[in-house]
């Protein structure tokens, strides 16, 4: 394999990845599903494009306004769904990507289902590699906040959340914001590193995709979703000498990991540094201790 | 602690129907500040329905409920916790996946208001660019003392649906006293304890009461607990109120050992 080869990997991570935190954060600690992330990487993708073609605004200020498009659009749609119970909610976004997707396929103004064409290639590796390691800090930094942790106990017991003075629905609106703030960033991406973009980009397989890596990943863990969106990504190119049978043996790698890890790879837990350094100092001492570890590492982070 | 006259919670005429059925038919009583308010009757009275109404997860259907005056009728649960109610749950309703430390420090969120933008400043320097790492610093030293009151440091890092039942419950008081409430609702907090840890209860119940100032309105059917720790005892009966006043009172009123006991066995008792 060229280094060309895996750095276009590489990139594919990267904006696979944006999404994918979008969504660990809505799906991992807020507890809500979505199956309509194509939706807002698409939003994204396509206002990106339009700035940088018609408007000549900058690659970076359009990446963000693209974000911020699909971010209204999350707060469009949660104002409407969010007060839907679990289940409901899931179906509502998986209507909303559709329709997303169908809208930007008949607008002949937007190119149809021809899409848009002519995007400088501007996301680089460096570009990618910078804009994931932001985005990772600063949800980690969200995550171990009282607005994360107000999350999370939305995710544990919403009643029990509710009497704890925590404003569920907005809470609920917050996740769902800066998920779709997240993946509307990965779709400027994606419009800037392939050049054009297309209405078939963003189907509902995608959406699916992004949901299986946050759950292959673990639910409710950051390394999860940085490890999942790895794997996740680089497997199918390394199967591509398989033509036909990659996606039995992506589809069979999935269900295996998910029956021997029910939580995902990573389930709850993360990876951090300081749990790295202890263990290889003391490999054995290391797991008996585990019960206190999770305290010291709660207050490294502050 | 003293009780005043000063009037917490007043419920006047509540009543709460779900269909055909009246849960709560006409309840009226006044919570004095300082005080244990006991709430007893029978299964099925409606004793969790009224702290519902009263916590706004259910809305009136007749009456009108105040807490120090002001009506609570359009505040949503989460308001009513920001005003000075917390509860606890009968059947214990805990952040079952994080630890106790976790559940106890979630709670203490409305202590700190930094904005979400400032999560990302973590320096510690005085003024609003430190906002975060004060504010945070101040949250876990509330949330180590409050699980040290409750004898819950051991287990900080347990997590919360691996403690034993008694301290799961222990827990959910710290939680809600990690919102500094006024009022507190413990519904039926001695549910599955034995007489020693019940014993250990009333007084922890007596003594938070006066550490935190708080006035608190518990249902329980434990009637040693009522009878030891109670100022004033409401009884209720199929939704409608039966007896008020003392323990004493309350223990020699004939409807509450009719409702109690039965007809028959009230006879025999005299």
């Amino acid at each position: 394999m060229s280094w060309y080869y895996i750095e276009g990997i590489l990139i594919n991570c990267g904006y696979v990845l944006m999404v994918v935190l979008g969504l660990s954060l809505l799906t991992g600690f807020t507890g809500l599903f979505s199956f309509g992330h194509a939706g807002f990487m698409a939003i994204g993708a396509y206002a990106a494009a339009l700035c940088t073609l018609y408007l000549h605004i900058p690659y970076i200020p359009a990446l963000i306004i693209g974000g911020l498009a699909a971010m209204l659009a999350g707060l469009f749609l949660g104002s409407f769904t969010l007060k839907l119970k679990g289940d409901y909610f899931c179906i509502a976004t998986l209507g909303f990507g559709e329709a997303v997707r169908l809208i930007f396929d008949n607008v002949q103004a937007l190119g149809g289902a021809r899409g848009l064409s002519g995007m400088a290639m501007k996301t680089t590796l460096p570009v990618v590699l910078t804009v994931s390691a932001v985005a990772v800090a600063a949800l980690v930094c969200l995550i171990n906040s009282r607005h994360g942790r107000n999350m999370v106990a939305i995710r544990e017991d919403e009643l029990a959340a509710q009497v704890s003075g925590i404003n569920v629905f907005r809470y609920k609106m917050m996740a769902l914001a800066i998920s779709a703030l997240y993946a509307g960033i990965g779709g400027g991406l994606l419009a800037h590193y392939m050049g054009y973009i297309q209405p078939a980009m963003f189907k509902m397989v995608k959406s699916t995709e992004y949901t299986i890596i946050v759950i292959f990943g673990g639910l409710g863990s950051v390394t999860g979703s940085v490890v999942g969106t790895l794997l996740l990504t680089f497997l199918p190119e390394l199967l591509r000498e398989f033509e036909n049978w990659r996606l039995v043996i992506y589809g069979l790698a999935v269900i295996i990991i998910m029956i021997s890890r029910p939580r995902g790879l990573m389930g709850g837990t993360e990876l951090r540094i300081g749990s790295l350094i202890r263990f290889f100092k003391n490999p054995f001492g290391f797991f008996r201790k585990r019960g206190a570890a999770g305290e010291e590492g709660g207050q490294g982070h502050a | 602690m003293h009780k005043s006259d000063t009037v917490v919670l007043s419920l006047q005429h509540v009543s709460k129907h779900f269909g055909g059925l009246m849960a709560v038919d006409d309840v009226s009583f006044n919570v004095h500040e300082g005080e244990i308010y006991g709430l007893i009757g029978p299964n099925g009275a409606g004793k969790t329905t009224i702290f519902n109404l009263v916590t706004g997860i259910y809305g009136l259907t007749g009456g009108s409920i105040s807490f120090y005056g002001s009506s609570l009728a359009s505040l949503k649960p989460y308001q009513i916790a920001g005003e000075g109610i917390t509860r606890t749950f009968q059947n214990i309703r805990l952040f079952k996946k994080l630890t106790s430390y976790e559940n106890v420090l979630t709670a203490c969120h409305r202590d700190a208001d930094y904005g979400v933008f400032q999560t990302l400043l973590r320096l510690r320097v005085p003024g609003k660019l430190g906002k975060f790492a004060t504010q945070e610093a101040a949250l876990k030293e509330k949330t180590e003392e409050l699980l040290r009151l409750m004898g819950l440091w051991e287990y900080r890092d347990m997590v919360a649906s691996n403690l034993p039942y008694g301290l799961q419950r222990k827990l959910e008081i710290a939680r809600a006293l990690a919102l500094n409430p006024k009022l507190l609702l413990l519904d039926e907090p001695a549910a599955g304890m034995n007489p020693e840890e019940t014993q250990q209860l009333m007084r922890l119940i007596c003594d938070i009461r006066d550490r935190f100032s708080l006035t608190v309105l518990i249902i329980e059917h434990h009637m040693d607990l009522i009878m030891g720790v109670c100022d004033h005892v409401f009884v209720l009966n199929f939704g409608k109120p039966l007896a008020e006043g003392t323990p004493e009172q309350v223990q020699n009123n004939e409807h509450v050992i009719e409702a109690y006991l039965g007809k028959e066995e009230a006879h025999a008792h005299a």
